[in-house]
C-alpha cells in the first residue's frame, strides 16, 4: 500500500474544544492517496515514537488533510504547540479505512462516534449519500465538529452524558431506535472500547454490517514491528492482527473488543 | 565523488555498513513504498521460528525517555513462509539478507537452520535472547552453556555464516562472546534489548501486558558502545554493533568501538529515512577525512 513520509506545512490550526485541536496540513501527494478511516503518523521533536492521529477530512482539490487530536500526554502537548507555517513530519496515509464503497447505492449509513473517536467519521460521512450521525460527548464543552456533521449528514443526533445538549443517553440508545426502522445498510463507528463493544453487540443483534476503528500505541505505524496488535476471530481462529496495517478499521463481528 | 562504503563481515560483502535490525523492519515490504530497499547495507529480517508464533498479548509497545519498550514475543509466520514468500522478493531486490532465527529448543534452531541452509540467505543471525523451554525458560544467551550449545548445534547443520546476537542482560558479555566464538560463530552482533519495565501509576498496571520488555533507542547507546568495545577486544571474529544508533556520528562511534558494521532499529520508527541519512553522513565523513575504506576506522578508539 502506497504512502508518503515527508515534512509538510501546517496551514491551519484551530482549537475545537478544551485540549482538542485540528490541524490542516498541506500534503497533496498524501491527500491524493488518503481514504476515510485512515490515519497519519506524526513525529514530535524530542520523542522516540510517532503519534498516530486519524484523518478527519480529506480535500484532494486543495491537497490537504485535516486531523483532530486531543492532548493526552507530553507528546501530544508538544504537538499542540506547533503553529501555522511550521513543518509537520508525517507518514501518511496509513492503514485500512472504512469500506464506504461496499455500501449499496443510497444505502442508509449510520456513523456512531464517541468523544475523540468522532473526527474520522466526518470524512466517512462525507463519502456517503444517505447518512445519519449519532455522536456522543461528555458535556456541552466537549462537543466538536457538530456543524460539519450537519453539513455532511441528513440528520445528526447528539448525546451527552449530562444531558447538557441533545439526549441524555449513551449512543446506543438512539442507535437502537434507528436500527429498529430496519433500513440501515451499514454502521461505521469509532470511540472508546466500551462504546464500540456495545455498538458491535447491537448491530450483530440487528444483523447490520458494522465496522469499528481502533486505537493502539504504535511503533513503526507501517506494519513492520507488529507492536500494535488486537485480537481478531477470523475463520474460527483467534489471530493477533496489526492495528496499523490490518486496521485500524475492523469488522465488528471479527474483532474482540 | 561517490565513495565505496562496502564492508566485509564474516566473508560477506555488504554494500554499506548500515543494516536494518531484526524485528524493526519486518521482511522489508512495509518500507518498500518509501525507497528502494537495496540502498540499505542489508536487512536482518524479522525473528523467525520453526513454526508460526502468535506472540504476546497487547499492549506490546510503550515509549520511554529517549527510547521505548517492546514485548512482541516473536510473532512471525514461521520459517517456511519466510523462505517461500518473503525471501524470494527480498533477493529480487538484490539485498544482502540476514535471516534471524529464534527457538525454544535446540531442535527448533537446527531444523529451521537446515531449511535456511538450502536457501540463498546470505547469513543466519541467531537470536539467543528467547527462553529455553527445557531449562525452565531461562534465556539461552544468559549462560555460556546455553549460548554455546545453540551455536554449536546450528554450526553443525549449516555452511552459511552464523552471526550470534548477544543479549546484554548478562554479568559478563565477554565470557558469552568467547563461548560462542569457541563453538564456531563467524561473527557476533550486539546488543539485543535491555530488559526493562514501566508502570502506569494511575492503573498500577505495567505498561506492557508481558509486564517486562526489551528497552531500546538512543537511551541505550552508551551501554551498547561499551559492550561492543569490550567484545571486540575479547574475540577475533567480526562484530556488528547496534543499540540506539540514530545518527551517522553514532555509527562512526560504534565502528571506532570495534564494529565492522552497524544495525539500526528504533531510529527507523522515529524516522524511516534514518538509515539512509546515516549512509549519506558516512559517505561525507569518508570524503572529508580522506578515508578510502571504512575498515580503517574500525576499533580505532584510543582508550585512556
Amino acid at each position: 500500500m502506497e504512502y508518503k513520509c515527508a515534512e509538510y506545512k501546517l496551514i491551519r490550526k484551530k482549537a475545537l474544544a478544551e485540549n482538542i485541536y485540528s490541524f490542516t496540513i498541506d500534503c497533496p501527494d498524501a491527500a491524493r492517496l488518503a481514504q476515510c478511516g485512515q490515519f497519519v503518523h506524526i513525529r514530535v521533536d524530542g520523542f522516540t515514537l510517532r503519534r498516530p492521529v486519524s484523518i478527519s477530512e480529506i480535500d484532494r482539490r486543495n491537497g490537504t488533510i485535516t486531523i483532530v487530536f486531543v492532548i493526552k500526554g507530553h507528546g501530544t502537548e508538544a504537538l499542540a504547540r506547533l503553529n501555522e507555517g511550521d513543518d509537520v513530519d508525517m507518514i501518511a496515509p496509513l492503514g485500512k479505512g472504512f469500506s464506504v464503497s461496499s455500501v449499496p447505492e443510497n444505502g442508509r449509513v449510520i456513523v456512531v462516534g464517541g468523544g475523540i473517536g468522532v473526527p474520522p467519521l466526518l470524512q466517512t460521512a462525507k463519502q456517503c449519500s444517505n447518512v445519519t450521525a449519532v455522536l456522543g460527548f461528555r458535556s456541552y464543552g466537549n462537543i466538536i465538529l457538530e456543524d460539519k456533521f450537519r453539513q455532511a449528514c441528513s440528520s445528526v443526533m447528539i448525546c451527552t452524558d449530562d444531558g447538557s445538549v441533545g439526549e441524555k443517553a449513551v449512543v446506543t440508545v438512539p442507535l437502537k431506535r434507528e436500527l429498529e426502522k430496519g433500513d440501515v445498510s451499514a454502521v461505521f463507528s469509532c470511540g472508546p472500547l466500551r462504546m464500540l463493544a456495545a455498538v458491535a453487540e447491537l448491530t450483530k443483534e440487528y444483523g447490520v454490517f458494522c465496522e469499528v476503528s481502533l486505537e493502539e500505541r504504535m511503533g513503526c505505524g507501517v506494519g513492520a514491528c507488529v507492536g500494535c496488535v488486537c485480537r481478531v476471530n477470523r475463520s474460527g481462529e483467534e489471530k493477533l492482527l496489526r492495528v496499523c496495517k490490518d486496521g485500524p478499521v475492523f469488522n465488528a463481528e471479527e474483532v474482540i473488543l | 565523488m561517490s565513495r565505496d562504503l562496502s564492508v566485509k563481515v564474516a566473508g560477506i560483502t555488504f554494500p554499506n555498513p548500515v543494516i536494518a535490525a531484526s524485528g524493526t523492519y519486518g521482511f522489508g515490504e512495509d518500507y518498500a513504498p518509501l525507497y528502494p530497499l537495496d540502498r540499505l547495507g542489508g536487512i536482518s529480517c524479522k525473528g523467525t521460528t520453526i513454526n508460526e508464533k502468535a506472540g504476546n498479548l497487547p499492549p506490546r509497545i510503550a515509549e520511554t525517555t529517549a527510547g521505548m519498550l517492546n514485548s512482541v514475543g516473536l510473532q512471525n509466520p514461521g520459517v517456511d513462509v519466510f523462505i517461500n514468500k518473503y525471501l524470494p522478493e527480498l533477493k529480487k531486490n538484490g539485498n544482502v539478507i540476514i535471516a534471524n532465527l529464534a527457538g525454544a529448543t535446540i531442535e527448533d534452531y537446527t531444523s529451521a537452520a537446515e531449511k535456511l541452509d538450502a536457501t540463498d540467505v546470505d547469513m543466519i543471525e541467531l537470536n539467543i535472547s528467547c527462553p529455553n523451554v527445557r531449562q525452565g525458560g531461562a534465556t539461552w544467551g544468559t549462560t555460556c552453556e546455553g549460548a554455546s550449545s545453540v551455536t554449536k548445534a546450528v554450526r553443525a547443520v549449516t555452511k552459511k555464516p552464523v552471526m550470534v546476537k548477544l543479549t546484554p542482560n548478562v554479568t559478563s558479555i565477554t565470557d558469552i562472546a568467547k563461548a560462542v566464538e569457541a563453538e564456531g560463530a563467524d561473527c557476533i552482533s550486539l546488543i539485543n534489548t535491555l530488559l526493562g519495565m514501566r508502570i502506569d501509576i494511575k492503573t498500577r498496571r505495567p505498561v506492557l501486558h508481558n509486564n517486562v520488555g526489551g528497552f531500546s533507542g538512543p537511551a541505550v547507546f552508551p551501554v551498547a558502545v561499551r559492550m561492543v568495545w569490550q567484545v571486540a577486544n575479547a574475540v577475533n571474529i567480526d562484530v556488528v554493533g547496534m543499540g540506539g544508533i540514530t545518527t551517522w556520528e553514532d555509527a562512526v562511534e560504534m565502528m571506532m568501538a570495534g564494529a565492522k558494521a552497524v544495525q539500526m532499529g528504533t531510529a527507523i520508527f522515529t524516522d524511516p529515512y534514518s538509515p539512509l541519512k546515516v549512509i549519506d553522513g558516512l559517505e561525507k565523513y569518508m570524503a572529508e577525512n580522506d578515508i578510502d575504506d571504512l575498515s580503517e576506522i574500525v576499533g580505532t578508539v584510543k582508550p585512556w
